[in-house]
């Protein structure tokens, strides 16, 4: 499938995949995420659950420390 | 003219500190009608490495402090003040009257909180955030990233720790930044200007 990850095409070779399968193929592994599927706010107990599909835009948000 | 757009803008800026304190006195200075401004802090001597606060100040609460100082800069500019650590409910109820919002918190769950916050209960409204200023250097890797009506301006990578402390340029950069994207989407692009560089 391929996707909009962070106003980027990429593209990833099963056809759909999980919130926390993404994290772990990206090797996210930050503690502090904002999460949106195609604007939509993803929760955390959402992440096991919530699915990407073909097409879909995908923010992934790291969140670290410093103001 | 820009100042008559400007001067019937309210922005919100979540918390006073290296980001907050300098990106308010960037849009008092521009001529903003009114800013919104709320942290639970006072300012201690560490803060002077890159807040925009004076040695006198020191013991005061941040609000207060910097009222005072973008007062000074412009007696124009409406100044509301609250004095308090933002809960969600807090930033729906104090951030309700602006169309801008300035995230400028220090540690990352609050910057989470603020986000998730606006994305879910004030859809309408933007937020522009400010990720990743530690250390010095490295002008280019900073940058503003947009999703939607969130803005992100910063590196998104360099996390403070003890040898990569938050110091005034770049705290001063990602936080003028922030002001900068406030002025683009309360006036559109400038009509003066080109987009891209020359250099």
């Amino acid at each position: 499938m391929k996707i909009e990850l962070n106003n980027r095409l990429e593209e990833f070779s099963p056809p759909t995949l999980t919130i926390s399968e993404l994290l772990k193929i990206k090797n996210f592994t930050f503690k502090m995420l904002v999460i949106k599927i195609n604007g939509q706010l993803i929760r955390k107990e959402e992440y096991d659950q919530s699915v990407i599909k073909d097409g879909d835009t995908v923010m992934v948000l790291h969140l670290i420390s410093g103001g | 003219m820009y100042l008559d757009v400007l001067l019937n803008k309210t922005v919100g800026i979540a918390g006073c500190g290296g980001l907050g304190s300098n990106c308010a006195v960037a849009l008092a200075r521009v001529g903003i009608g009114r800013l919104i401004l709320a942290d639970f802090d006072i300012i201690v001597e560490s803060n002077l490495n890159r807040q925009y606060f004076f040695r006198d100040q020191v013991g005061q609460k941040k609000v207060m402090a910097l009222r005072d100082n973008l007062l000074r800069i412009n007696p124009s500019v409406i100044v509301e003040i609250h004095d308090i650590k933002l809960t969600p409910d807090d930033i729906l109820r104090i951030f309700s009257p602006c169309e801008v919002i300035v995230e400028a918190f220090d540690q990352a769950d609050a910057k989470e909180m603020i986000i998730e916050t606006v994305l879910t209960g004030f859809p309408d409204k933007f937020l522009v955030s400010g990720v990743g200023l530690a250390g010095w250097g490295n002008n280019n890797s900073i940058q503003t990233k947009q999703f939607g009506k969130l803005y992100i301006c910063g590196d998104g990578m360099n996390e403070v720790s003890e040898t990569a402390p938050p110091l005034a340029p770049r705290v001063g950069i990602v936080s003028n930044m922030q002001a900068n994207v406030v002025m683009e989407i309360l006036l559109g692009s400038c009509p003066g200007t080109q987009d891209g560089q020359k250099i």
